[in-house]
């Protein structure tokens, strides 16, 4: 029993992480109907930069708040300047260009950061009053973190004119701008956001499995499990999706096919999930109309 | 009259000329009277790309090799070429190597699957695939594939000292094994779980596995503390291994007992564990480390040290200088060139890196030599247990055979 | 010049070309040009499926795998000739890929690419499995000799580069005919509009899931000949990265394009090769640029810029492109 409730509570530790990333993806789906197959790679680079900046003398938060603008800049950059010449192109263009844009933000960080795996720091303090036995105060703050980005992206999408304005241009982007929206900036917008999230997620991250080029690869398979899990249109399900996930990660792997396997089963049961509601959990079921 | 003193002074100097050339030297393609060609694959992307400071050390010290004018008057060129760490690559990057660039011998590739690919190819074309970068031992045959020859101990080896250790220091204990699910952990499994012999039922209470896509091995730590393991043997490397540790740490407290292999000793591995709860970490190792104030004075690490700053200065921080292992690898692979002389066949190459008897490499411990025969393959088996004190490793009792 | 003259005239002339090219190139260059005909088979499958079709797979590199695994167990294990392995490891291919187009009829879209993409990560992973080791060699893989060119002339690698060529040149002419026959139009119908085709009554299941198994049946046959090639497998062979290559691949040669899978399989082969040329520090930062400007430049592909050449060429003729998605708009 004891071990039932440390590996099913280490699996929400676990999956925090995979919903913030879910979540990321969530918020780039929302604004452009894309899937960002480059989201990891930002949220690492995010994570360096963060990191660069405390090697150069800056406190953690401090560090924390300019990365979380860097990136934001960042996001829309390369919305405007990389994305904006394919997005009216099929859709394969497109998820050739962002693994394109893997490659080269994996590559790049290697090269400048070389693969050695760095430490960094937790905002948490490992002796807070919120750690207890099975859970580690970082992991408790991790969730807590995630559950709050929810909320936010959640009021967001559905309080804002501005994310109203979001979703009208994922979903008919000629009317969108008939009404009056400036479609271009709103793109940017959402790519900024979401490499906001990114860059939380990745911070989050680090400090539990280190920071190297490589550190996202595994989770962003994780994540994009998740978000399709919980549906690709409900933020809810992204963060649900992602801890789901993460429990369901470590039971099978603990108890039921032993850890070799444990990857193949958790993407089986997820599958199986989809072929069952084939929106995901959450998701709103598409209609076309002919 | 006149035509035939001519012939005969044109028979002269081309007798004269080919004598010369035999004079200089029996050559192999790559070899000739200035430059001995050695090529490499290295996986300088992908996931295992944190192993390049080896590469670069191997070329740091042929570089400098160079400088002081070369093995026997020739120069080393050191061709490294990117596989990625995927054996289709590697194939096609070693043929490359040899058909194409034609080097003299295939030196220190990295990785197991990568140089099980390679084996045959180059055993059929009789290349020699010299001092692999890998401990693996079941890459190693010398019936089958007598050309492919390692270097550092194997992770069998490793496996069989610690298992020794356990058994004598510690032979009540409750062991837990986590392994990397692929050759890596097989490697030191199998021999660790056969050098226990029959207490191995009796001692080891759980085995548990993780892959190296896996974002956290915290589950698995889980599981092998449910179990009540009071001694955790860590086959792992990487991040893996820095994680595995933590949660170990975290989980079990200062008084569990750690092993991890050599492999995962640098600094740039562990050392974002952080101190605290590296205390207490045991492992093995075959050279000196570099950063221990105990070998202040030794003259090869002061040469080391020298070589570091000049040859490879971007290796100068404390993490990466405590892992001399290109260098020493790669003053194997010179040794074995500069004693095969001006035979650089590579027949010759071969039965001379394969009958290293008592080898002193200045950086290698005290009583570890390498040591190679027609049925030994690892030149060295011999290593030492160290134990991370807090602030630096330290070795513990003596050299013993694995 | 009519246009099929012209026609006539280039496939003539890559005819000989093909021919020619082993007895051209050094040993080496040889064995990449057969890996690039092995892509290219592969690759026409996955435009299949992609293309042709409008489905989406992440995880050929599964289908690889399994057509590559069955040839070394067949010669290892049953000491099968390695060119009978090649039917077998086709139908099974098949088999499995109707029949993971079976679950798959229920996703669209994004949601089926995660199946496929779980796919293509499971597949290692189940390779490596301590259970089936004893047949798959584990993660050690399994080895076989390379075969022996049965005509004296030929050398091992000119002989295995026929072999191959000899069994892309048909399942190549297959697939146009499939393509060009009633078979291929339904294919095609239900990219264009699904619903439409279905009213107008083609048997959408059955075609889709049949060219998922076809799609498999090709990724699973090159496999087969990719083992033969360097007669290793293991699971680290193939890595979820083999599926991404396989899908840039064919955007990059073009998708819903014969010819375009040909020209993908050579991109795939030699561009990281040459990106590790330009910069041994960030090799795959350079392919990720040319990825980018290669989709700035055509983003349909090299066939797609060929066929807007050569539209621009001649006199107007309605160019043969794949329509666009239909519209979505949620209930």
């Amino acid at each position: 029993m004891e071990n039932f409730l440390n590996q099913l509570l280490s699996g929400l530790a676990t999956g925090g992480l995979y919903a913030s990333i879910a979540l990321a993806l969530v918020m780039i789906y929302q604004a452009t109907h894309h899937v960002n197959f480059a989201q990891g790679e930002l949220a690492m680079f995010s994570t360096f930069l963060a990191w660069t900046l405390m090697q150069a003398g800056f406190s953690y938060w401090a560090a924390f708040l300019l990365t979380l603008v860097l990136s934001f800049i960042a996001g829309g950059v390369i919305e405007r300047i990389i994305i904006r010449p394919i997005e009216d192109k099929p859709v394969l263009t497109v998820v050739v260009v962002f693994v394109g844009l893997l490659f080269i933000l994996n590559s790049v960080a290697g090269w400048i950061y070389g693969y050695d795996i760095k430490s960094f720091p937790s905002p948490f303090p490992p002796s807070a009053w919120y750690a207890n036995r099975y859970m580690s105060a970082h992991e408790v703050g991790m969730i807590t973190v995630t559950l709050a980005l929810l909320i936010l992206v959640f009021a967001f999408f559905r309080f804002t004119p501005l994310g109203l304005a979001m979703r009208a241009v994922a979903q008919n982007p000629l009317s969108s701008q008939l009404v009056g929206i400036r479609t271009g900036w709103i793109l940017a917008l959402g790519w900024g956001l979401a490499s906001v999230i990114g860059a939380v997620a990745g911070m989050m991250a680090a400090p539990i499995v280190y920071l190297d080029p490589n550190m996202m690869g595994g989770i962003l398979l994780y994540a994009f499990a998740a978000a399709l899990l919980g549906g690709l249109t409900s933020p809810l399900g992204a963060v649900i999706g992602g801890f789901v996930v993460g429990v369901l990660e470590n039971l099978a792997g603990a108890y039921v096919v032993g850890t070799e396997i444990k990857l193949s089963v958790a993407l089986v049961i997820i599958v199986g999930v989809l072929l069952l509601r084939p929106s995901g959990l959450f998701g709103r079921t598409v209609v076309t109309r002919v | 009259m006149k035509g035939f003193i001519i012939a005969c002074a044109i028979v002269a100097l081309t007798g004269l000329a080919v004598g010369r050339a035999d004079a200089a030297g029996k050559y192999d393609p790559g070899a000739s009277d200035t430059e001995i060609k050695l090529g490499t694959t290295w996986a300088f992307s992908g996931p295992v790309s944190s192993t390049s400071p080896v590469e670069r050390q191997m070329a740091g010290y042929f570089a400098m090799i160079n400088d002081q004018g070369g093995v026997n008057g020739r120069k080393i060129n050191f061709v490294a070429l990117d596989d990625g760490y995927q054996p289709p690559k590697t194939v096609e990057q070693t043929r490359r190597l040899v058909e194409q660039d034609k080097v003299l011998l295939m030196y220190g590739q990295i990785g197991t699957p990568t140089n099980v690919a390679v084996r045959p190819y180059l055993n059929g074309k009789k290349v020699p695939q010299l001092f692999v970068t890998t401990g693996s031992y079941s890459l190693i045959d010398p019936k089958k594939y007598p050309w492919t020859m390692g270097f550092q101990s194997s992770y069998a080896a490793e496996s069989r000292v610690i298992a020794r250790y356990i058994l004598t220091e510690k032979p009540n204990a409750k062991i837990g094994i986590l392994y990397q699910d692929d050759d890596f952990g097989t490697d030191h499994l199998n021999p660790f779980l056969e050098a226990l012999g029959d207490k191995a039922k009796t001692m080891v209470v759980a085995k548990v596995s993780y892959a190296v896509t896996d974002p956290t091995v915290t589950s698995q730590i889980l599981s092998l503390k449910a179990a009540g393991a009071d001694t955790l043997y860590l086959m792992a490397q990487s991040r893996a291994a820095a994680q595995a540790v933590s949660a170990a740490r975290d989980q079990g407290g200062e008084n569990l007992l750690l092993f991890i292999p050599y492999v995962a000793t640098a600094k740039s591995v562990i050392g974002p564990v952080g101190d605290e709860k590296l205390k207490g970490l045991m492992s093995t190792d075959s050279t000196k480390d570099p950063t221990n104030p105990a070998w202040a004075n030794d003259p090869a690490v002061k040469d080391y040290l020298a070589w570091v700053n000049k040859y490879v200065p971007e290796q100068d921080r404390e993490s990466d200088r405590a892992s001399p292992l290109g260098y020493v690898s790669a003053q194997a692979m010179v040794e074995v060139l500069k004693r095969a002389g001006n035979d650089l066949t590579r027949e010759n190459i071969l039965k001379v890196a394969t009958s290293l008897h008592n080898v002193e490499l200045p950086l290698l411990l005290p009583g570890i030599t390498l040591n190679t025969s027609a049925d030994n393959y690892f030149p060295i088996h011999t290593l030492q247990l160290k134990r991370y004190d807090g602030t630096r490793w330290q070795l513990v009792g003596k050299p013993i055979e694995g | 010049m009519s246009r099929s003259q012209i026609n006539t005239a280039g496939f003539a002339l890559l005819a000989v070309l093909l021919l020619a090219l082993p007895f051209v190139l050094s040993s080496y260059h040889t064995f990449q040009a057969t890996m690039v005909i092995v892509y290219a088979i592969a690759l026409l499958g996955l435009n299949l499926l992609i293309g042709y079709n409008g489905q989406i797979s992440l995880g050929h590199g599964a289908f690889f795998a399994i057509g590559a695994y069955v040839t070394a167990i067949l010669v290892t294990k049953l000491g099968m000739p390695y060119w009978m392995t090649i039917p077998i490891a086709g139908a099974l291919c098949l088999v499995v890929g109707f029949l993971f187009g079976l679950p798959a009829l229920r996703l669209e879209g994004l949601y089926l690419a995660l199946p496929t993409f779980a796919l293509a990560v499971a597949t290692p992973q189940l390779l490596n499995y301590h259970g089936v080791a004893p047949v798959t060699g584990g993660v050690q893989g399994i080895m076989f000799d390379k075969p022996d060119s049965p005509l004296l002339p030929l050398d091992q690698d000119q002989w295995l580069y026929f072999f191959c060529l000899a069994v892309a040149i048909p399942l190549y002419i297959v697939g146009w005919n499939l393509l060009r026959a009633r078979t291929g139009r339904a294919i095609v119908a239900i990219r264009d509009h699904a619903m439409a085709a279905g009213a107008m009554g083609i048997d959408n299941a059955f075609y889709k899931t049949a060219t998922f198994g076809v799609s498999a049946m090709y990724a699973g046959i090159a496999g087969a000949l990719s083992a033969i090639i360097t007669q290793f497998v293991a699971p680290d062979s193939f890595p979820i990265f083999l599926s991404l290559s396989f899908l840039v691949g064919i955007v990059v040669g073009g998708v819903a394009s014969i010819p375009g899978a040909a020209v993908g399989a050579v991109f795939i082969e030699f561009v990281p090769n040459v990106a590790s040329e330009i910069s041994d520090a960030a090799p795959w930062a350079v392919y990720g640029v040319v990825l980018i400007a290669a989709m700035y430049l055509m983003p349909e592909g090299v066939a797609g810029l060929c066929r807007n050449l050569g539209n621009r060429l001649e006199t107007r003729r309605p160019a043969a492109r794949p329509a666009p998605a239909p519209r979505r708009v949620t209930g």
